[in-house]
């Protein structure tokens, strides 16, 4: 099951140009770029590991895209994405985020089903792909 | 470390999409003069003709280097590609030669000619590159080197990057992690190295994989009097004040001595003596007090300013360097 979190996830996979094109767009408005990884796709992981530090003061897409292209080389069955942070006083957040690397066969979730108190049942998701340690989740 | 943005960001932008590939192919332009209007290099080159004093080794390379970004621009529209041509460069000469300036116009002239994609430089030393432990230099390294990416990295003191008397120094790490960049990525970054003759001579000798990935190697010649009294009119000129002509006598003289002297650090020790002789002025009005002062004095510095000078006193080796301390280390 395809994820889709993230700017442009229901769109097929971003082309480098893309991403390059999205990345001189963030640049230009003046967000601080940085790239992140995961291989627990569970939608409510929001903090993904970072690949580096956070990129500040670039003025070319270049840099950026070296960095994800080692994190592709690094990790090529996680999961990477691209974050543009906005530091415009009252703002401070994320402006942009999008999945730039995925891996090649995404199992989906399993429906969990919890029985509470009284005869109620309580539901949550779990990722096929963490019944196995991580870092060896995929492929 | 310093950023130096390019200038007129937004309006260069629409300007290189404007000056692309013709769609349409029969309105390919071949004319070289139609291609250098376009980008507006010419006006450039002219703006360094009238503002650069002199260096005009320096200015022929410049020439040359537009020119040849200019046709290979041409050969692009006509399907000739060779490819993106290495533009790694390094400048030697001694202090205040002038080799900063350059670089920041030189950013600005590869920008118009569509070569770097940003045109900003950023200006790094030893210390911005290299780590102070294991481990430190490498991401230290990256992190300049993806600042720079679409303009300038201008390392000045490159020398410094190599130090041989100490094996395990991380200066080596940080110039192999340049190398590779250099290499790998020549149509995202210019790199260009700057120091004094004798020291990059020597870092070459001893590196002698960058010499081989500089193409173009720069040597910024000394200052005659005549440019250096040029250089000090067009600094005067630049800050409202002018000499009278018994001053112009007096810095003459002022230069030839000074020139004897060691650490003399050209320009800018052009720039250090005329702002002590506008220190000298200043000092001159103010104790005239009483007096209203005509906008004619406050314009002009006389001989007594620069006469005043320690250059001109009998024992003056010592002092006046220390004094002029700032023509050791280049800026």
């Amino acid at each position: 099951m395809r994820i889709t979190q993230g700017t442009f996830s229901f769109l097929p996979d971003l082309t480098d140009d893309q991403i390059r094109a999205q990345i001189e767009y963030s640049l230009a408005q003046g967000w601080a770029l940085s790239v992140e990884y995961t291989d627990d796709p569970h939608p409510r992981n929001t903090y993904w590991e970072m690949f580096g530090m956070p990129m500040f003061d670039l003025r070319d897409a270049a840099g950026v895209m070296a960095e994800i292209a080692s994190a592709r080389a690094t990790f090529p069955d996680h999961y990477i994405k691209v974050n543009a942070f906005d530091s415009t006083h009252g703002v401070e957040s994320l402006r942009l985020s999008f999945i730039v690397n995925r891996p090649e066969r995404e199992p989906g979730f399993a429906l969990v089903r919890e029985e509470a108190a009284g005869r109620s049942i309580r539901y949550t998701v779990r990722s096929y792909a963490v019944d196995r340690p991580e870092g060896e989740r995929y492929g | 470390m310093t950023t130096v943005p390019a200038k007129d960001d937004q309006e260069d932008i629409e300007a290189t999409g404007g000056s692309g590939i013709a769609d349409d192919p029969s309105e390919i332009s071949l004319d070289p003069g139609a291609v250098l209007a376009d980008s507006g290099v010419e006006e450039l080159l002219a703006t360094l003709d009238a503002e650069l004093v002199g260096l005009a080794p320096v200015k022929t390379r410049i020439r040359e280097i537009a020119a040849l970004l200019l046709v290979e621009k041409l050969r692009a529209q006509v399907g000739l590609s060779a490819g993106p041509p290495s533009l790694h460069m390094s400048f030697t000469g001694n202090p205040g030669t002038g080799k900063t300036t350059i670089a920041m116009r030189m950013a600005e002239i590869l920008h118009r000619l569509g070569y770097v994609r940003k045109g900003h430089v950023v200006a790094v030393t030893r210390d911005d590159l290299v780590g102070q432990y294991i481990g430190h230099t490498a991401p230290k390294t990256r992190e300049v080197l993806k600042k720079a990416m679409g303009g300038v990295l201008f390392i000045d003191e490159a020398y410094y990057l190599y130090r041989p008397e100490n094996e395990r120094d991380y200066g080596q790490e940080s110039i192999e992690i340049l190398l590779q960049v250099m290499e790998n990525q020549r149509d995202d970054l210019v790199v260009i190295l700057a120091g004094y003759h004798d020291r990059m001579d020597r870092f070459f000798e001893s590196n002698p994989g960058i010499r081989s990935r500089i193409a173009h190697h720069i040597d910024f010649p000394d200052y005659t009097l005549d440019e250096l009294l040029a250089i000090a009119r067009l600094m005067l000129d630049q800050m409202h004040y002018r000499l009278s002509v018994e001053a112009e006598a007096a810095l003459v003289e002022y230069i030839e001595l000074r020139r004897s002297q060691p650490s003399f650090a050209n320009a800018r020790s052009i720039r250090n003596a005329l702002d002590r002789a506008r220190l000298r002025q200043a000092n001159r009005l103010v104790a005239r007090r009483g007096q209203e002062l005509t906008r004619e004095e406050l314009m002009t510095i006389e001989a007594q300013d620069i006469r005043a000078s320690r250059v001109f006193g009998e024992e003056v080796q010592e002092p006046e360097a220390a004094v002029d301390d700032s023509a050791v280390r280049p800026s």
